[in-house]
């Protein structure tokens, strides 16, 4: 069997993984090889053909393919080494990796390694659907690359369940195509997609979206026939006599992203149990030194400029770590998720430097302020007009301000 | 079309497909007849996966004998058909005094039944054998394993297929009748078979194709069973079968834990009747019961690791208000001389097949001539287990060798295109999704397909010329989609 080293290695070639390399090469890692089991890069955004990718970053919005696109023509013009078709099976808590594909099986040994495989879409299976299992039932981004990719339609007539991105997305471009998308049917009392595709995928199509609505069966023994929905209470549990049948031959499901952290796990990299993703501190380092993880297989993200932001100091710092100048700390200072906030992350920090957090909300809420506190000292605040579990926030916090901190607690107020 | 042979077998489930193996070593010809389009679509995929021992069976019923005879008969059965199989063991544990008497009445059944290895173990012992397991004694029986059902009845398929056995998938029988030599089968599609030697498997439906023959002395009361399958991150929290003592009057073994061949863990079955022998749908309420129990059980579990529910129907003999157990209806009619009849052939009909394969062997001896073949063969093709489960140094000659083994599709179980392309071309010929799901592991995993489900659709496109509407779930009426994109 084939043994290679290498001083860094990128798992994913999706926007994280395409950034995080370029930046290491910028910061001067000669070395750098990334790995991609698709035979293109680009990840998830291949098949995200609508806009709406890149106004932070390059103010004009893009379509996926015409974001990764940037990202791939600067990868290739820094002559960037890669594997595609080639999946990384296996990794070690020593950074050796199993990979595969066409050109064979190999070991590879790494001095530094990025996670950036990105996630995957909770199934019928994970929310535990009851009813029958016709043909039918697409997670929506499933459905999304059989339109999108494959020029296949998957149903006539559909119904959505959960309000995410790729859900309100989908029931755009299936009506485009010509289905009748009957309903969105959210569990929650709000939408957990962005407001914007809210207004452009349902409200400009007549598509209704019902809140605190759930599908509670599933009909049809060989094609899907039709759903059961209920409105439910605050416990979301269906309420008695609000049941109704909804026909349709199609049910797609946007009900969550799930880190794609099956890896990270065999290696024993400590895990977050409320963001899916790893533990990281500042540099983005995971429990493992050398290991760093950014984009949707740490959090998921709902702007894509965010995941590139986030890896370009992914790389940045695994070159600062094969060069020596990142060691583990014997204590860090800890930042925890406290009122109103459902993560944050980094879920500690050295102190050293200026860092972002990362966080999400619980609940949307209007006129209110993101604090950071040490105890009851006010370190940072962000004043937001609208706050929506949707929409990542990011809060810079500067080093100097820090002072003998401990523990940092992150609240809406 | 009319088609004549010696045996004609109705079902292809664990059952029809031992009966037609174990006759594949003589000189008939038989056709086995499967409304479904693949086989084991019936309780022979819905089931525990477990090689039961024995010991809760009345002596001498069919169920112990034929259980303990098909337990003892499954590892030289797997080792040609190669396919898994684990003795793993069982521990029955009782919580109290009446749960003790319990086991020892099931050891001395088990005993007279000819259970091997049987042991009272105390919690010391308890838990060498299963750290943390709770209970005051238990029954250990170690001939209890593990297997994959529906693997097992697709190679008992294919190899009675290689074996010259025809199958006729998507042949539903719909009307028998009896001319003075032969049975006269018809089937949904409008085709006739004719034989001397008629044999009802038809699990569910046995009692159906029964009264096609004006024989109604028979009834099946399907009994669900749900399951939830978990993820296979809690591979290896169990190392062996733990049980409650059974309860009296019970249907079922009571909900459980059990490991499957493939790593994952199933919390299950419930048990509850139905009114349609078809009805595999799950309910919210028995999910949500599993669910609490199995985090009782398994105190690790968490809430993301429920990756699929499944259902399976026992064929019970008696109704619910009466419950409890029947023993196997195996005969030969006289009243239709060649008419081999199994009915109610639930639980443990999996463990019992290869017996009553061998049954069902004398049985059709009576009525033609049973000459061995010359050319019997005995083993499938293949190896067992899947291409992950090699050693590294393994894997990375195959890949060398043919790179189809290098591409992974599915990547949850990290499934092969090369041991994709083997599902897809079967020898039983099936081209529904399902059949390739059911052969190769590919959508089994934790995204359910989510990923490799596109992946497997441009390969049969590309590689097999699949149009949108040739993509089926199982069944003709399943069609995954509605067409092209306009
Ligand atoms: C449907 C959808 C719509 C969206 N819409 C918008 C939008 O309108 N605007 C916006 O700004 N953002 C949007 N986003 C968010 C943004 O696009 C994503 O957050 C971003 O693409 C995530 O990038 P990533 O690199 O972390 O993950 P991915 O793009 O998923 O890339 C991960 C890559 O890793 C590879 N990989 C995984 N495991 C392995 C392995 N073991 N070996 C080798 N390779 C591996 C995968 O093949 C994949 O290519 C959307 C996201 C989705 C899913
Ligand atoms: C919940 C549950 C758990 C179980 N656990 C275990 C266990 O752990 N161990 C064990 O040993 N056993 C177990 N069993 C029992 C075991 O699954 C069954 O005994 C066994 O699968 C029966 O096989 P079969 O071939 O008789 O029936 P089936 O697998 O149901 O096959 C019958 C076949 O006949 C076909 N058919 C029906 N009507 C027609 C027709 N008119 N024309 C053509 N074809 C027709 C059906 O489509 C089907 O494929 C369990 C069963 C259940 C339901």
């Amino acid at each position: 069997m084939q043994n290679i080293k290498h001083d860094l290695v990128v798992i994913g070639g999706g926007p994280a993984g395409l950034a995080a390399a370029i930046s290491a090469r910028r910061n001067g890692c000669r070395d750098v090889l990334l790995i991609e089991r698709a035979k293109t890069y680009g990840g998830i955004l291949n098949q995200c053909i609508h806009d709406g990718f890149g106004l932070h970053r390059f103010g004009e919005t893009l379509t996926g393919p015409e974001y990764a696109q940037l990202y791939i023509d600067e990868f290739k013009a820094q002559r960037l080494e890669a594997m595609l078709g080639t999946i990384v099976l296996s990794m070690d808590s020593g950074r050796n990796l199993y990979v595969s594909s066409r050109n064979g099986f190999k070991k590879i040994e790494a001095g530094a390694v990025i996670l950036s495989m990105g996630c995957r879409e909770r199934t019928a299976g994970a929310i535990s659907l009851p009813g029958t299992r016709p043909a039918g039932i697409y997670t929506a981004g499933a459905a999304q690359n059989f339109i999108n990719l494959q020029n296949i339609m998957v149903g006539k007539q559909a119904v959505i369940m959960g309000s995410g991105d790729i859900g309100l997305i989908m029931a755009r471009r299936m009506t485009l195509e010509g289905a009748k998308v009957e309903s969105v049917f959210e569990i929650l009392p709000y939408a957990s997609g962005l407001p914007r595709n809210i207004q452009q995928c349902l409200n400009d199509y007549d598509i209704p979206l019902h809140l605190s609505t759930s599908v509670i069966n599933l009909h049809g023994k060989e094609r899907l026939t039709g759903v059961t929905v209920a409105e439910v209470n605050e416990g979301l549990m269906p309420v008695p006599g609000t049941e109704r049948y909804v026909p349709c031959d199609t049910l797609l499901l946007s009900v969550g992203l799930i880190p794609e952290n099956e890896l990270s796990r065999g290696a024993n990299v400590v895990m977050e149990s409320r963001t899916g993703g790893a533990q990281v501190d500042d540099t983005l380092m995971t429990s493992l030194p050398g290991v760093f993880s950014c984009g949707n297989v740490l959090h998921v993200h709902d702007l894509v400029d965010h995941v590139s932001e986030e890896a370009e100091l992914a790389g940045r710092f695994a070159v600062e770590y094969l060069d020596g100048g990142i060691q583990p700390r014997e204590s860090y200072i800890q930042i925890e998720p406290g009122e109103g906030v459902r993560y944050v992350l980094p879920q500690k920090v050295s102190g050293a430097r200026d860092f972002t957090l990362s966080l999400r909300v619980a609940a949307p809420s209007r006129n209110q302020s993101v604090w950071v506190k040490d105890s009851e000292k006010k370190l940072a605040r962000k004043k937001m007009l609208r706050l929506h579990p949707a929409e990542m926030v990011r809060i810079k916090v500067k080093a100097n301000k820090l002072g003998s901190a401990k523990r940092l607690c992150v609240s809406v107020k | 079309m009319m088609k004549k042979c010696d045996v004609i077998i109705i079902g292809a489930g664990v059952v029809g497909n031992a009966i037609a193996r174990e006759l594949s070593r003589y000189e008939v010809s038989i056709a086995v007849l499967e409304k479904e389009l693949d086989v084991a679509m019936g309780a022979s995929s819905r089931n525990s996966g477990v090689l039961h021992s024995g010991i809760h069976y009345k002596p001498g019923t069919l169920r112990a004998r034929l259980s303990v005879q098909g337990n003892a008969m499954m590892k030289d059965l797997c080792s040609d058909l190669k396919i898994k199989i684990e003795y793993i063991g069982k521990l029955t544990v009782a919580q109290d005094e009446d749960g003790i008497e319990t086991l020892h009445s099931l050891k001395e059944q088990g005993e007279a039944n000819n259970v091997p290895g049987l042991e009272i173990l105390d919690q010391e012992q308890m838990q060498q054998i299963q750290p943390g397991v709770g209970g005051i004694k238990a029954l250990y029986s170690p001939s209890t394993g593990i297997i994959c059902p529906y693997g097992l009845s697709i190679a008992l398929a294919e190899n009675a297929a290689a074996n010259g056995v025809e199958f006729y998938l998507g042949h539903g029988v719909t009307n028998i009748s009896k001319n003075s030599r032969e049975f006269v089968v018809n089937t949904a599609q409008g085709e006739e078979f004719e034989a001397p030697v008629l044999i009802n498997s038809a699990g569910l439906f046995s009692d159906r194709v029964c009264e096609m023959l004006g024989i109604d002395e028979y009834r099946i009361y399907p009994c669900r069973g749900e399951y939830l399958v978990l993820d296979k991150r809690l591979k290896g929290t169990l190392s062996t079968l733990v049980y409650p003592a059974p309860r009296k009057g019970g249907a079922g073994l009571g909900i459980h834990l059990t490991n499957t061949v493939d790593g994952n863990i199933l919390i299950g079955p419930s048990s509850e009747y139905v009114d349609e022998p078809d009805d595999f749908a799950s309910t919210s309420e028995i999910m949500t019961q599993l669910k609490k129990e199995g985090h009782e059980l398994l105190p690790e579990l968490s809430t993301t690791d429920f990756i699929r529910s499944f259902s399976g129907l026992r064929a019970k003999q008696n109704p619910p208000e009466v419950g409890g157990y029947k023993d196997f209806i195996i005969e030969s009619r006289d009243d239709f001389p060649g008419f081999i009849n199994l009915v109610g052939i639930e639980s443990p009909g999996l463990t019992s097949a290869p017996a009553i394969g061998l049954m069902a062997k004398e049985m059709v001896g009576r009525f033609v001539d049973l000459k061995d073949k010359d050319r019997f063969v005995s083993e499938r093709p293949g190896s067992v287990g899947f291409f992950h489960e090699l050693p590294e140094e393994k894997k990375a000659d195959l890949v060398a060798k043919n790179p189809d083994y290098g591409e992974v599709i599915c990547r949850c179980e990290q499934i092969t295109k090369k041991e994709i392309l083997d599902a897809i071309q079967n020898p039983l010929r099936n081209s529904t999704i399902n059949g390739i799901k059911y052969r190769s592991r590919a959508m089994m995993g934790r995204c359910q397909g989510g990923f490799c489900l596109p992946r497997i659709v441009e390969i049969l496109k590309q590689e097999f010329g699949y149009k949108p509407e040739d993509y089926l779930l199982q069944s003709k009426g399943s069609p995954l989609f509605s067409g092209r994109v306009r």
